[in-house]
């Protein structure tokens, strides 16, 4: 080793093949996991998507019959509208909540006690939030029917309403998501130096131009990718459905992930439940894409 | 409040705006803080009583009954005139097997994580950047999709409703933690590793004496994420965990609140076991809280 500098090509070949042999030792626990846990079951979902199995025998192969008869599957196509709208609902009030958030933290006061207790949601799981809320909002004595009642406003059938299951379970993640999302914004926003705001209030600008003309522009890369994160997780929303509404009233709530469950799980029917799947993974890498085109649009606008 | 806050607010500390804006964080305070008030005033209330005062501050009839009855300390005869159900629910199995999975999934994410972007990070080799890119993709698979095989293949070896089946998907990699250990160790200085190297040091001592210790903080702060991760976990363990020796405190819950007969749900035991479940979180959390306010930063944006 201490000849390394004198003859380079000898020894860090020498050095080299004792180096991969490590690299091996070093990856071969997580590569073992890989293979087995995330690439052979990528493999196995598109192969069983094509399959009719229903786990008693073997996957029978049937071609694109699945895939025939999810064009006519009236569900899905529900599933889908519904999960839309969870998506755009949750995105949407957890965006606009966290960057408020972000930015009255960034002006007002960067105390991590404070933080930390926005945080606190997002540490419980999401049956626990959704227990809370199931609890707040129950029609007879939650509390918050109750202050509506007080108010002399008609209850509200907060879980259990056709019109309102989506908006209230889009509320408890929103609820249980908008400290973090902040998190991540505030952090975005520290990166920006405090002297550009100075010279803008120096200049005359006012806190809505300053938030307009600086943070906005500035936290267009963080934003994105932070909507990437948020936006293919809520597509995933499953839990706060299976411990309050169970996909009900009539189907409102039943979304895209919960209806996979219900076809692979209660209804046994793996081949179509993994046919369904392919239709997620192929909803999510869009909206990937669309984001990342998105994200690189405003690196190029940046320079 | 710190130097720059305040030389913020110099100008105008008492301007309308500010005024608002304080209303407007403290509001959004509140609303986070108060459900999990809500949560120990109910669990302190007999479930019976809750309807006479649904709108009190305090809890309703005091006692902890409520608690008593979810660890499976209180008679049946007490727990139904609390209006408990009276079914024995074994909160204590759930939460030790929760422990159990959380640990065991973080004790191995960790260590072979860290191996990994040992690796990834400090190690030259050939196709290095194509497996860490294919590592990488993985990010893109929805876990749904993959759970459906894993099920199958879990199940196929035997291993649905053991503790083993439950843990091993998820004991060697996830690319999270991969990627974020990578993060620092690429950050960490050559100069010092090559002169243990000089000293004669393998790449396990290496590893073990100087990139682990150097390292302590980030590994501590992804630990602590493995664990709040795993024990908050829901779908995997409802399929894989069915029997008393592996259902998840997450699962054992949702079951607790469909159990219920007709009528209202055992409101004060529900909420008494929510915060149990949520208790190792929390203590977790006020042992580390900078630690792991500090790692959202990181842990996203960069």
């Amino acid at each position: 080793m201490k000849t390394r500098k004198k003859h380079p090509a000898t020894t860090l070949s020498a050095h080299s093949v004792r180096e991969r042999r490590a690299a091996l030792v070093f990856i071969l626990p997580a590569l073992a996991g890989f293979l087995l846990f995330y690439l052979w079951p990528t493999l196995c979902g598109f192969y069983y998507s094509l399959t009719k199995y229903n786990l008693l025998g073997k996957p029978r192969f049937i071609g694109l019959a699945n895939f025939a008869k999810i064009v006519h599957d009236k569900l899905l196509l529900n599933a889908i509208m519904v999960t839309i709208e969870y998506v755009l609902l949750n995105i949407g009030f957890q965006t606009v909540i966290a960057l408020g958030l972000a930015v009255l933290m960034q002006r007002l006061t960067k105390s991590i006690t404070l933080r930390g207790m926005l945080l606190l949601p997002w540490l419980v799981s999401n049956v626990i939030a959704a227990m809370l809320w199931f609890w707040l909002f129950d029609y007879q004595i939650g509390f918050v029917n109750i202050v509506i009642d007080a108010l002399n406003i008609p209850k509200i059938p907060f879980f259990g309403g056709e019109f309102w299951a989506i908006p209230t379970i889009a509320f408890v993640n929103v609820w249980r998501h908008m400290g973090y999302t902040a998190l991540l914004v505030f952090a975005g926003l520290q990166t920006v130096p405090n002297y550009v705001y100075e010279a803008a209030s120096i200049d005359g600008a006012s806190e809505w131009r300053s938030f307009s003309s600086i943070t906005l522009p500035l936290l267009r890369p963080v934003l994105a990718m932070v909507l990437v994160v948020t936006v293919t997780g809520s597509f995933q929303v499953f839990d706060t459905v299976a411990v309050t509404t169970k996909g009900g009233p009539m189907n409102v709530s039943r979304v895209l992930q919960y209806y996979i469950y219900q076809k692979g799980f209660d209804q046994g029917e793996f081949g179509y439940a993994s046919a369904l799947s392919v239709v997620l993974f192929i909803i999510l890498a869009g909206v990937a894409f669309v984001q990342l085109k998105m994200m690189r649009a405003n690196e190029s606008d940046m320079a | 409040m710190d130097n720059q806050a305040q030389f913020n607010g110099v100008k105008n500390r008492f301007s309308p705006g500010r005024i608002a804006a304080w209303v407007a964080l403290y509001a959004t305070l509140a609303l986070t803080i108060f459900p999990f008030l809500w949560m120990l005033r109910t669990a302190l209330s007999t479930t019976k009583s809750l309807p006479s005062a649904p709108g009190s501050l305090l809890p309703v009839d005091f006692t902890f009954g409520a608690f008593q009855r979810v660890l499976g300390l209180s008679s049946t005869a007490q727990a139904v005139a609390e209006g408990g159900s009276g079914a024995s629910v074994n909160f204590l199995q759930y939460l030790l097997n929760s422990a159990i999975y959380a640990s065991l999934v973080t004790i191995g994410q960790v260590a072979f994580g860290s191996m990994a972007a040992y690796a990834f990070a400090r190690l030259h080799w050939k196709g290095r950047d194509m497996v860490f890119g294919v590592f990488l993709a993985a990010l893109l698979v929805p876990p749904i999709f993959t759970s459906l095989p894993n099920f199958i293949f879990i199940k196929n070896i035997g291993l649905l409703n053991t503790i083993p089946g439950m843990v091993l998907p998820t004991f060697f990699m996830t690319p999270f933690a991969i990627f974020f250990l990578r993060q620092f160790f690429l950050g960490i200085n050559r100069e010092i590793e090559e002169s243990a190297m000089l000293d004669g040091a393998g790449h396990w001592r290496t590893f073990f004496t100087i990139i682990v210790p150097m390292s302590s903080a980030p590994i501590t702060t992804l630990g602590i994420l493995t664990f709040i991760n795993t024990w908050n976990d829901y779908f995997w363990p409802l399929l894989v965990g069915k029997t008393e020796g592996t259902k998840m405190l997450t699962v054992a819950l949702g079951v607790f609140r469909s159990q219920t007969p007709q009528g209202s749900p055992d409101w004060a035991g529900l909420m008494a076991a929510t915060l149990i479940s949520a208790l190792p979180v929390l203590a977790l959390f006020f042992a580390f809280s900078k630690k792991i306010v500090d790692s959202i930063g990181y842990s996203g944006v960069k």
